[in-house]
This record gives C-alpha cells, sequence and structure tokens, in this order.
C-alpha cells in the first residue's frame, strides 16, 4: 500500500497512470508529437521510452491526421493506443478520424468491433501565445455522439481518469490544461481509475452551486473561501467528465441550493456552461430562486498581450462576481 | 509465371461472385427498395479478388464508399453484405451504415468509410499494430484516384515508410473522381510514383488483369512480410457504371461526363470476360465448368438476396443501441437516456497550494 503522504504533480500523476497501465497490458502505446521531449508534453512521458521501447512509444512527425488515424486504426486491431496532442488546438487537423471515424465506428458499424483509443488534448492557455496556442476546444468534441470526454482537475482525478480512458473500450478524449500540470496533492501509488461519468461535490455548501470545469475548479475552491469570509456557503461541483453528464449530481445540488454559477474555460457560446445551464433550466426551473450566470472565456479569439490576456480568462474574481449577482 | 487451375478457379470466382451480386443490385436501387446510395465496383473485381487472394484472413483490409468487392473477396459473408445494403437488422453493420459501411472483423476486413482517404490512416494503424505485435500481419489501404487530393495520404506514406510499416497502398485508379476527369484533378497520371519520393517501393499494373494483380500483390505481401514494406500499388482500371447507383454517367445525360466510346473500349477490357478466355484458351477449364461457376455463383446470390429481403428492418426501439461499446446493462440505461453508472470508489481530493 502506498504512504497516505505520498504526494505528486498533475502531470507526474498522468506518467505514472502511464508506466502502470503500459506494465499491466502490453497493448497499451502512447504515440503522437513531442513523446520524447518535455518541450511538448512536460514530464508526462518521462521514463516511458526507456522503460517500454520506441516501439510502444512513438514520437512522430507532424501530421495529427495520419497520426491520429493511425491511432485509431491500431485500436481497431485490438490496440489500447493514447494520442497525444501537445497543443489541443493542433488536434483540429485530426477532427477527421477522431469524429468521422473513431467516433462513428462501434454505432456505424452496428457494435461489431469497439474502437479503445485515448485522444489526449492538452490547453495551453496564456503565456502571450495568442490564439492558435491557446484555445479550449473541448465542447467541440462533447458535441459529439460516440465519444466521452473527461476534464481531470486534479491530479488525483488525471491519473484515475487516465487509466479509466486506456480501459475504457470506447473513444475518450482527455483534455487536460497546462495551468494544472504543477498541481500537488495525494495520489495512491497503486493503480486505480476514476469511474468516466461520475462527478464529485469538491466543497458543500446551501447557498449557491457552483459548477466548476477542469482549472476552475480550483478558482471556484478559491472563491468558495473568500465568499465564506461573507458567510457565503458556495457548494462547488466538478463534473469531472463533461460527456457523459452527471446530471444527476449537478441536479441534486442546485435543487438543495437554488442557485447556479458555471465556471467554463471555454467560449460562452453552444459551451459546455450552455450545456449544464440547459440540463437545469429542462430539469429543475422551479428550483431556482435566480437566474443562472455563466463564467467563461468571451466569445472571441485569445489574445496575445498580457493586459488582454488577464482580462480574457476567468478566474477566482470572476466566480466571486459571478455568485453574488446570482445572490442579488 | 504459371498458376495453379484451384487458384485462377478462385480469382474467377471471386471476381464474378462481385459482379452479379453488384449487377443484382440494380434493380432493386431503381425500384427504391434500395435508398442507400451503393457505389458499384462492376469492372473493378479483379483488385479486390488479385489482392485479397495474396492474403491470409488474419490480414487487414481497410476499404473506401466501394467495398462490396474488397468486403467479399475477403471473405465477407455476402448474406450479409446484401442485407446490410438494404439496411437490415441482419446485415454485418445491424443495418446502422448501409453499403458505405461494410465491416467483418472475423475476416479481417476492418471496415470501410465514404470520407475520400479517412480509412488510409486507419490501415496506417493496423500495420503499426501489427509492427508492435510482430504478428507478421499485412494491412492494404483500398482507395481511388480521388483520394490522391487528400493530405492525409501523404503524412500515411511518409509514416509508413519510416517505420517500414507492413501496409499495402492500393489505389483503384478508375480514371475518375467522382465526375472529374484525372486530368481535371492532378498535373500527371502517374499516381504510382507518390511513393517515390518517400523511398517506397512502387509498381503499376493493369488493375484489370486479376492474375497480374495477384502477382504483384503476393510479391507486396511478401516484402511486407520480411519487414521491407510499405508497398505502393497502382492498379489501373475502369469502373463500369457511373460513380453512384446505376447511372453510367454517360455523355449526353443527365450526368454528362463519360463519353460514351471511352466506356465501349473499357467494356472490352472487362476483368471477368479476360479471365474466362484464359481459362479457355488454357483449355484449364470447359465453358461448361464455367456454366456450372456463375449458375452455382447466381444461385447462391439470389439466396442471399431472398434473405435480405426478407430480413426485418433494425426496430426504432433499438435507436440507441451500439453508441457506445458496454455492457448489457448499461446499453439498456444509456437507451433510457439517464447517466452512466458506475460503481468504482471515489478518492480524497485536497488541493495542495
Amino acid at each position: 500500500m502506498s504512504s497516505p503522504n505520498r504526494k505528486l504533480s498533475y502531470s507526474l500523476a498522468i506518467n505514472e497512470a502511464f508506466h502502470q497501465t503500459m506494465e499491466q497490458d502490453d497493448s497499451v502505446m502512447l504515440i503522437g508529437q513531442g513523446v520524447k521531449s518535455p518541450w511538448y508534453v512536460g514530464n508526462t512521458a518521462l521514463g516511458l521510452i526507456s522503460r517500454f521501447g520506441e516501439a510502444r512509444v512513438i514520437d512522430t512527425p507532424v501530421s495529427e491526421n495520419a497520426m491520429t488515424g493511425a491511432a485509431v486504426g491500431a485500436a481497431l486491431a485490438g490496440m489500447r493506443p493514447v494520442v497525444v496532442h501537445p497543443r489541443m488546438d493542433f488536434m483540429l487537423y485530426a477532427f477527421d478520424p477522431i469524429i468521422n471515424e473513431a467516433a462513428n465506428w462501434h454505432y456505424m458499424n452496428g457494435g461489431r468491433l469497439p474502437v479503445p483509443v485515448v485522444v489526449w488534448g492538452v490547453i495551453n492557455r496564456a503565456g502571450e501565445q495568442g490564439a492558435q496556442h491557446s484555445q479550449a476546444l473541448h465542447a467541440m468534441f462533447a458535441h459529439v455522439p460516440g465519444l466521452k470526454v473527461v476534464m481531470p482537475a486534479t491530479p488525483y482525478d488525471a491519473k484515475g481518469l487516465m487509466v479509466a480512458a486506456i480501459r475504457d473500450d470506447n473513444p475518450v478524449v482527455f483534455i487536460d490544461d497546462r495551468w494544472l500540470y504543477n498541481t500537488e496533492e495525494h495520489v495512491p501509488e497503486e493503480i486505480y481509475s476514476v469511474p468516466i461519468g461520475k462527478g464529485i461535490v469538491r466543497r458543500k455548501g446551501k447557498d449557491i452551486t457552483v459548477v466548476a470545469v477542469s482549472y476552475l475548479v480550483k478558482e471556484a475552491l478559491q472563491a468558495a473561501e473568500i465568499l465564506a469570509q461573507d458567510g457565503i456557503e458556495v457548494e462547488v461541483v466538478d463534473p469531472r467528465t463533461i460527456k457523459p453528464l452527471d446530471e444527476e449530481l449537478i441536479l441534486d445540488s442546485v435543487r438543495k441550493t437554488g442557485r447556479a454559477v458555471i465556471a467554463d474555460g471555454g467560449w460562452k457560446s453552444y459551451g459546455v456552461a450552455a450545456e449544464i445551464s440547459a440540463v437545469i433550466a429542462e430539469n429543475c426551473l422551479s428550483s431556482l430562486k435566480s437566474n443562472i450566470v455563466r463564467v467563461t472565456l468571451p466569445d472571441l479569439p485569445a489574445p496575445a498581450s498580457r493586459t488582454l490576456e488577464q482580462a480574457y480568462y476567468p478566474r477566482a474574481a470572476e466566480i466571486v462576481a459571478a455568485v453574488r449577482k446570482a445572490l442579488l | 509465371m504459371p498458376y495453379s487451375v484451384e487458384l485462377l478457379t478462385e480469382l474467377y470466382r471471386s471476381m464474378l461472385r462481385i459482379r452479379i451480386c453488384e449487377e443484382r443490385f440494380v434493380d432493386p436501387i431503381n425500384t427504391r427498395e434500395i435508398l442507400c446510395p451503393v457505389h458499384l465496383c462492376s469492372g473493378e473485381e479483379a483488385i479486390a479478388a488479385g489482392v485479397c487472394a495474396a492474403l491470409e484472413k488474419s490480414d487487414y483490409i481497410l476499404g473506401n464508399h466501394r467495398s462490396h468487392g474488397h468486403y467479399l473477396a475477403k471473405g465477407g459473408d455476402l448474406k450479409k453484405m446484401v442485407a446490410e445494403v438494404f439496411c437490415r437488422e441482419t446485415g454485418c453493420s445491424g443495418g446502422r451504415g448501409g453499403s458505405m459501411h461494410l465491416i467483418d472483423p472475423e475476416v479481417g476486413m476492418l471496415g470501410s468509410a465514404p470520407i475520400v482517404a479517412g480509412t488510409i490512416s486507419l490501415a496506417l494503424g493496423a500495420a503499426l499494430a501489427s509492427s508492435i505485435r510482430g504478428d507478421g500481419r499485412v494491412a492494404v489501404s483500398f482507395f481511388g484516384d480521388g483520394a490522391t487530393g487528400e493530405g492525409v495520404l501523404c503524412e500515411s506514406l511518409n509514416f509508413a515508410a519510416l517505420k517500414k510499416l507492413p501496409i499495402i497502398f492500393v489505389c483503384e485508379n478508375n480514371l475518375y473522381s467522382t465526375h472529374l476527369p484525372i486530368d481535371e484533378i492532378r498535373v500527371n497520371r502517374q499516381i504510382y510514383q507518390m511513393g517515390k519520393p518517400f523511398g517506397e517501393k512502387c509498381y503499376r499494373v493493369d488493375g484489370n488483369d486479376a492474375i497480374k494483380v495477384h502477382e504483384q500483390a503476393r510479391r507486396a505481401v511478401e516484402l511486407c512480410r520480411q519487414g521491407e514494406g510499405p508497398v505502393f500499388l497502382e492498379c489501373l482500371t475502369y469502373r463500369q457504371r457511373g460513380h453512384v447507383g446505376p447511372d453510367d454517367n454517360v455523355q449526353g445525360t443527365h450526368t454528362d461526363i463519360r463519353p460514351a466510346a471511352e466506356i465501349v473500349r473499357w467494356l472490352k477490357k472487362d476483368p471477368i470476360r479476360r479471365m474466362e478466355q484464359h481459362l479457355l484458351k488454357q483449355a484449364l477449364l470447359s465453358a461448361s465448368e464455367l456454366e456450372e461457376i456463375r449458375s452455382d455463383v447466381e444461385k447462391e446470390v439470389a439466396e442471399a438476396f431472398d434473405f435480405a429481403m426478407a430480413s426485418p428492418f433494425p426496430d426504432r426501439q433499438d435507436l440507441a443501441r451500439y453508441v457506445f461499446s458496454q455492457d448489457a446493462a448499461e446499453a439498456a440505461d444509456a437507451a433510457k437516456g439517464s447517466s452512466f453508472p458506475n460503481k468504482q470508489e471515489e478518492g480524497p481530493y485536497v488541493f495542495t497550494q
């Protein structure tokens, strides 16, 4: 058993998931641009090549479409590939193998062949990287039937959801955020999985529900601390998986508090916050004591300059303001 | 190279089965019993038959929108294919895919899809899987001349060559990319040379000659098994029918694409008639033996159509079935629209700053 004090960063938690799943199962493989280089994937692929060899840990040419297709094809042929896109902006080149092929294959072939592929995309927001190095495109994938989309907010979940994604017989889009990579917490040494499709209440509260996704979970918890000083008890719900969404967990919380703020690091229109708002409106409108408030990116491309970035990315302060607005 | 009468008979039977089946689709398409788009491969049978006869059952193939021939030649179940084109529950894809989504994993047919070039990288991945496992399997990607316009082909050619993957890129060049003649989509017709800059072995073969296709495919398979893949194989052919359905796309008609004289010229190169003539001329089979094969195949195809048309359509209750691979209980829950049950335990969630 592992020490209860063993702490691990988010990125090393992902790394541990690879070490343990690859050790357990010869069919697990990692393919994608930059798996040899911390420049691309941080330390998430640390030690994998030396332990498992270049046949199973494959750094690739810049060919997102074919490399993602190859991962999907290898899955059809019985492997359990993880294909990494170190900046998910480049994943747009791979829409065809992800959406046309992987997402549809099991359905359009009457369940004859599963597609156990993990498509791993990393969001690299801010740092004056501009519009094509910073995008958070998770909602686009969550829109597509046949894909599961997970967005772990903690090191524990990063490891557990990567393990679950690899073990799942379906295409899973695993989306993490570079902002989380240095987050640390206790992570068990043994292999475990976090169930796909199950969210969690991160903090209990009776006054208002904040549903927060990915890096905004941390910001929401900070916001809750700030608001607690004014006697406002915020309940923070982390869906962990955005598709399929743990609707019951969210609805139970909103029914209890009667108010909801949704915080998502994607664009506002047609996004995850819009979807969660719709789920609440469809199911428990009568429980609401005030309008739902969304905290998201504004509907505009990511800017480069730091002054604009500060205005662009929501943080705890924006969540605090949204909660106060909902409580007015 | 002399081939056994068994092999030549196999190639003949394989081609004839495809042709008779394809032509049998014409009536039900015209009467709209079949609604899904059907891309007939009449005239191109020698490629499917010649290549697949060089493969083992465990080898992989991936097809495209025009893949009835590939599926059948690889050993896919005929009844299930016809039923799929009729979109019935008994089809190889349970009526969820139709003509463009044929699959039979038990014989290595991993699927087909109409996104042009979309399955090339999937075949690349199947070859990669084989190479990682070292299991000696070969993957074949069947695509048309139209797919040479897609970037993913070049990406795949590069990666396959880089990793020496056991994959054969089979381009069925039928001279038309839907409605556009090849000279309107490419500056030259030397498609087989596309593999050369990547250091691949590239061949061009008469795609209406099943023996030549087979010879070249055997060599390609051998190279792949020896770790000397990939191989690019361009097969020159012609579809006797138009792009989709039984419309022949003749100039002067509604679709107005192909000169009538060109069609006539290619009909004279019919791969099945050529094989018949070869078998007769070499006195390998008699006219009555050929006739016997034909009547066997006609019977088998007729039975497949009877089976398909007598089969039920999928039940509308099953609309949500197969979105995910999952156990029966979860499938039932998914159909009800509930969230996914999962009993795995949850862990501690404490942030440290």
